[in-house]
């Protein structure tokens, strides 16, 4: 039990070769991201999340404040509620990253990770993949309710699948944000409560359900500028038609910036020790 | 791969320090566990077990001092380390919605072992830890004891030569203990390189060649469980006096085996007396002197001192608050006696390094 008296040199292990360090990062996040794909099939409370309640939502506000809310697009406001619907839909649709990440942080899975040789970046980028995987089924599904309740896309094919492209990276985006909320807090439980309580203001004080000038005008003022009101405004004029320019760049600007800045957080909340 | 070029033992440990904050979890530890043997780290809960693992798997950055796993520096080569270690820690790291089976076959492809392999690697140790049977049920419906297998079955999936098992027995039934340390065994038998930070004392006596005892982020005591019972006076002669009222006369008659007086528990009218390492000479005086005397005992005889008892004399307190009584209940040397050995011999010996 004594140290030995000459203190041994440690040695030195050569770099791991780009080529490797690039094929692992994928291969890595590929097999996070049918894990995580899988477990979502166990899961009741993800198949939630990810269909019936924006279906209930849909049904909802299609039924029950559809008939009390009047606005100016071609086909009603099952039209208007659409693209809207489908936006919270895949911003809601993070909650499950937040949640996940937490728990795995909690748990040990993520020490697991990382003491083991696999790329830093998988966990995270395997967990954005199988969410996107995700945000397709979601959007697809809602879109379809949306088909059998009346609603019709009016400007063309190409842009209807822009429209759901769009609202995928939208959901992206907001799984960034998420993600860094359930790395940070690392407690199931409170990323529970705390939940999708910063996400109500954004998706409702907006341009998914009412137009605009409904509200009072000091709410307006926020309800126009931020970013889910460009985002959907966006996607309506893609589903409805409409002048497309400006929103894009807005849009493309507003998502980019939000990644580009939870993205850097979420990591380090990654390798930040608990 | 590394194995074959570095001579110098599985883990090396110099100075390490480590502070969150204001809390010094480390305050410049030293330590080597050579290859394929057990060291046992013993500690209560917060002395700093659990950080000093996080540092040798590269989870932690140290503040200082130097810490090497097969040669390479936890801080200068993490990826090498990566390669070589494996972890199982207190709470069972496995996706309880997936099977054991699936569990064990991604951590195998985040090995990057390639599909064959990572199936074919996950069925043996399913095999292994006798969870065949349930392999293809979700984690979920798995007792404690077979999650925990399946924990360690997961630590082993890239064959590591150093494995920490931070706590790995703590909440389990004894019968899945027991089956946790056999394997432990196998895997030392095998080559294997093993660092086991527990609570439970007779764990350490159980497995561990060398056992390094921390409190307050230091090493107190460190060597065999045999030297650290030496060291606190060796053996122990004790019995129990038949008639009460002899109490005193029967503490007198023994006390001329030890320069250390005999210690009385006057509820249970039992006396134990420390006599180095002349266990058996000192029984035979013991038994001379009781009869000269005229004192009837009962459950005369000799033991060594546990390993509770070598924590309690090095730290000055229990090792642990046991719940519900599970764990060491070795012979008799539970009772809880004095301090004021404590602070010379954990200051003294603690810091000769």
């Amino acid at each position: 039990m004594t140290v030995a008296m000459t203190t041994p040199t440690a040695l030195t292990a050569p770099p791991r070769p780009w080529g490797q360090r690039i094929r692992y990062g994928l291969t890595d996040a590929a097999a996070l991201t049918r894990r995580d794909i899988l477990v979502w099939t166990r899961v009741p409370a993800f198949m939630f999340f990810t269909i019936i309640q924006p279906v209930m939502f849909v049904l909802l506000f299609r039924y029950v404040f559809g008939g009390a809310i009047p606005v100016s697009v071609p086909g009603g406001y099952v039209n208007f509620l659409m693209p809207g619907i489908v936006a919270q839909s895949a911003a809601f649709a993070s909650f499950g990253t937040a949640i996940a990440l937490a728990r795995e942080m909690q748990r040990g899975v993520i020490d697991r990770f990382r003491s083991m040789p696999m790329a830093r970046s998988a966990v995270l980028l395997g967990r954005l993949s199988a969410d996107a995987v995700r945000m397709v089924i979601t959007v697809l599904v809602i879109v379809g309710v949306g088909y059998a309740v009346g609603f019709r896309f009016q400007n063309g094919f190409a842009p209807a699948v822009l429209m759901i492209v769009l609202a995928v990276a939208l959901g992206l985006a907001v799984c960034t944000v998420s993600a860094y909320v359930g790395l940070a807090i690392r407690d199931e439980e409170s990323v529970g409560s705390f939940g999708l309580i910063w996400l109500f203001p954004l998706t409702f004080v907006s341009a998914a359900f009412v137009p605009i000038q409904t509200m009072p005008g000091w709410m307006q003022a926020f309800a126009i500028n931020q970013p889910m009101t460009i985002v959907i405004e966006e996607m309506r004029a893609l589903a409805l038609g409409g002048p497309l320019v400006l929103h894009a760049w807005e849009s493309a600007v507003w998502l980019a910036g939000v990644v580009l800045f939870f993205v850097p957080l979420a990591v380090r909340a990654y390798r930040k020790p608990s | 791969m590394a194995d074959q070029r570095w001579g110098g033992p599985a883990i090396l440990v110099e100075d390490l320090r480590k502070s969150f904050g204001e809390v010094a979890a480390l305050r410049g530890i030293d330590f080597v566990v050579e290859k394929a043997t057990v060291l046992g780290v013993l500690g209560p809960n917060g002395a700093g077990k659990t950080t000093a693992v996080r540092i040798l798997t590269t989870l932690l950055a140290p503040d200082g001092g130097r810490a090497l796993v097969q040669g390479f520096d936890v801080v200068q080569s993490p990826e090498a380390v990566r390669e070589v270690i494996g972890l199982a820690g207190q709470s069972a790291a496995i996706q309880d919605e997936l099977t054991g089976r699936e569990n064990l076959e991604i951590i195998g492809r985040l090995y990057h072992l390639g599909k064959g392999a990572s199936i074919s690697r996950a069925a043996e140790l399913l095999e292994r830890f006798d969870l065949a049977d349930s392999a293809d049920r979700p984690a979920k419906t798995y007792s404690g004891g077979m999650q925990r297998r399946l924990d360690l079955a997961a630590s082993l999936v890239a064959r590591p030569s150093v494995l920490f098992l931070d706590e790995p027995t703590i909440g389990l039934d004894p019968r899945s203990r027991n089956a946790m340390w056999q394997v432990a065994r196998d895997l030392v038998a095998e080559g294997t390189t093993l660092l086991l930070t527990t609570q439970y004392l007779d764990e350490a006596d159980e497995l561990a060649d060398e056992i390094l005892v921390i409190d307050h982020g230091q090493v107190i005591g460190a060597g065999t469980s045999e030297t650290l019972k030496d060291r606190i006076g060796g053996d122990v002669v004790e019995f129990i006096v038949t008639n009460r009222l002899r109490l005193a006369d029967a503490a007198a008659a023994v006390s001329g085996l030890s320069d250390t007086p005999p210690t009385i528990d006057v509820d249970s009218a039992h006396i134990s007396i420390r006599v180095g390492n002349r266990g058996s000479r000192a029984l035979v005086e013991a038994v001379r002197a009781l009869d000269a005397a005229g004192i009837e005992t009962e459950g005369l005889g000799v033991r060594r001192p546990s390993l509770d008892e070598v924590f309690l004399t090095l730290t000055g307190h229990a090792a642990e608050e046991r719940t519900e009584g599970e764990g060491a209940t070795k012979g008799r040397g539970r009772q809880r006696h004095p301090k004021q050995q404590a602070g010379a011999l954990g200051a003294g010996e603690g810091s000769d390094r």
